[in-house]
């Protein structure tokens, strides 16, 4: 390792000796103090406050929805196609819910994943740094429209629509629905993919633009492949964003608790059904504690998405130049 | 890896004959490829297309409805009539509240585990934990208020569950953009502190944290941007459909902007009649959190450049 620096170098006496400065891990052996410690001990407290807020989540959604599966078997409760809750006899099937939020977030994932991939490419690799600066808070800015506004969107402009030109009974359905739903995971998948296409090396490129590969075909021969976990990464987190999105669902989704069998039947996601009827359930009764046992389920669904996700990023650090 | 792009390679030359024998390109080669970023392109204008029609017919449909009184006035006659001071009143106390919350916890965090922490099991649990939490939808987190902090800890409905359910969902954006903000403080900074006999609490509160403040405010500003517009955390632990009171205690209830939206396009008797109020309630609520998240996004590029 040779460096040119007028600096004289500290660091050789520094590895030698004890260290005065480590890099992380305690305060400077000159004043480390009672006070050092303590103040070391709140910060670590602090950090744990997010760890104790997830488990907290998980214990209180398990708390208050695990009471309905007396009243219900599990397996009754998952396969059972009438959500009928407020009904004499309820009965609490959640089959159609599951399938319309299964059914939405698809829908949407199969725009928002092409469009935020594709948008990502063109950021990464083809805009000019002018052209990238505008294009970059637009995305940002897409992302930070409210979910209620995107809804009310939806119902005063895109369902109307929806319904003249395909001649529906109601233009508040799956397709509207999930068009919303793909509107606000496109940044999402966008600016991930956008990282994950920006990280791959810069010699792998220029390697196939050097053997006579015309940018087209390095775009889709190394760079797509080499980034393709950070994508799928990318991809995931914003299937892991729709399965979750509430006002969206709850305004333009139709809200009939069926299962669809076409693109414009009106549906009623997991979430549209907390939303819409927790204000209705009567406190601790079976309503509300199928509802949190609703949540339960979302709560795992978006869990199991980051798991995936949070893996395939792992395996993504890895295509780097150093293992090429 | 290298094996495999590199067979990939010398398809692109022998296998295709996109090579024509004096050596050059066959033309169908470079029009593959601007037809192709043509699309690119095309996709790329869709999003843009998309903020501005939003965005267009929200200021179309709602600047009338905007005035003085709009913004000074509590709504009367079942929300038909007048404005909505005690929403846009709520939403500024919830999420400056939430930001109050998360920003002394969400910077404490990141200090922690950028400056203080030795990389192992601890911190990688600490950093799943902050993942995770910034996966779950905000409905799990309206839920979680509702059964912890409206039930358990007996808040009720009110101003305090919504501003401690809003700073837990905003936590893992600050403490995001915080550790950002300190990894960008040179390593030098901190050398050259302890080069000077400074402890490092010392370093951390006197060089490193000033280096860090303009990128957590920045951070900061975008939390309150997304508390601003968050409804589904808010629907069960502290927005109500109707006071023409502001606030006076903590416990008390609150309007909101996006909550009026969503209860005046949804579940008023006259959806109708109240049309223009919900444009104009929408164009402030977009005015304030893109404004806020334009301003960010405007310093942000500032600091970078400096």
């Amino acid at each position: 390792m040779f460096r040119f620096t007028s600096r004289p170098d500290l660091s050789a006496g520094v590895r030698e000796g004890p260290s005065l400065i480590p890099a992380t891990g305690h305060a400077g052996l000159l004043r480390s103090g009672k006070k050092d410690r303590a103040i070391r001990f709140v910060l670590f407290v602090t950090a744990l406050i997010s760890l104790l807020i997830l488990a907290a989540i998980l214990v209180f959604l398990f708390v208050e929805g695990i009471p309905i599966f007396r009243k219900v078997s599990v397996w009754a409760f998952l396969s059972g196609r009438e959500w009928y809750p407020t009904s004499d006899p309820p009965s609490f099937g959640i089959f159609p819910l599951l399938m319309a939020s299964v059914a939405v977030t698809l829908v949407s994932t199969f725009f928002s994943a092409p469009l935020g991939v594709m948008t990502a490419i063109y950021m990464a690799e083809i805009a000019s740094p002018r052209v990238r600066n505008i294009i970059k808070p637009v995305v940002e800015l897409l992302a930070a429209l409210p979910s209620v506004v995107i809804g009310f969107f939806g119902m005063v402009v895109v369902a109307p629509f929806l319904q003249n030109v395909f001649d529906l009974p109601t233009g508040l359905n799956l397709m509207n629905a999930s068009l919303m739903l793909a509107l606000m995971s496109v940044p999402t998948v966008c600016t991930i993919s956008e990282d994950a296409i920006q990280s791959v090396p810069k010699d792998l490129k220029e390697g196939s633009l050097a053997l006579g590969a015309t940018h087209l075909e390095t775009i889709f021969r190394v760079i797509l492949p080499a980034s393709l976990s950070g994508i799928s990464t990318a991809v995931i987190l914003g299937v892991s964003r729709s399965i979750g999105e509430t006002m969206v669902v709850l305004m333009v989704a139709g809200g009939a608790a069926m299962i669809p069998t076409s693109l414009f039947d009106p549906v009623r996601p997991i979430p549209a059904s907390i939303a819409a009827e927790m204000a209705e359930a009567p406190f601790r009764g079976d309503h509300y504690h199928a509802l949190f046992a609703l949540g339960v389920i979302l709560f795992l669904f978006t869990m199991g998405f980051n798991l995936i996700a949070a893996y395939m990023s792992g395996k993504h650090k890895q295509v780097g130049a150093a293992t090429l | 890896m290298e094996e495999m792009i590199s067979k990939k390679d010398t398809t692109i030359v022998a296998g295709e004959s996109g090579i024509r024998p004096d050596g050059r390109r066959a033309p169908w080669r470079t029009w593959r490829q601007r037809i192709a970023f043509t699309m690119l392109r095309l996709a790329t204008l869709i999003n843009g297309f998309a903020l501005a029609v939003i965005i267009g017919f929200l200021v179309v449909n709602g600047w009338r409805a905007i005035g003085w009184s709009f913004l000074t006035e509590p709504p009367y006659d079942s929300m038909t009539k007048g404005g909505i001071l005690p929403c846009i009143v709520g939403t500024l106390i919830l999420s400056l509240g939430a930001m109050a919350v998360a920003l002394p916890l969400g910077t404490a965090s990141a200090v922690f585990l950028h400056e203080y922490a030795k990389p192992g099991t601890t911190v990688r649990l600490i950093k799943f934990g902050i993942n995770n939490l910034a996966g779950i939808p905000s409905i799990v987190f309206g839920l979680f208020g509702l059964a912890f902090f409206v039930t358990w800890m007996k808040l009720g409905v009110s101003v305090l569950s919504g501003v401690l359910t809003l700073g837990a969902l905003v936590l893992p954006i600050v403490i995001g953009t915080a550790e950002e903000a300190l990894s960008s403080v040179p390593a030098s900074y901190r050398e050259a502190s302890m080069a000077l006999g400074a402890s490092r609490w010392q370093t951390v509160s006197r060089v490193i944290l000033p280096a860090a403040l303009p990128g957590i405010l920045t951070g900061a500003i975008l939390g309150v941007s997304r508390a601003a517009g968050e409804t589904a955390a808010i629907m069960f632990t502290a927005a109500v459909y109707f006071t023409p009171h502001l606030p006076t205690s903590p416990f008390d209830q609150v309007m909101a902007l996006p909550y009026h939206i969503y209860v005046l396009a949804t579940a008023g008797t006259q959806i109708d009649l109240t049309r223009p109020i919900q444009y104009g309630t929408a164009l402030v609520l977009i005015c304030l959190v893109l404004g806020t998240n334009l301003a960010a996004i405007l310093y942000r590029a500032t600091l970078r450049r400096s």
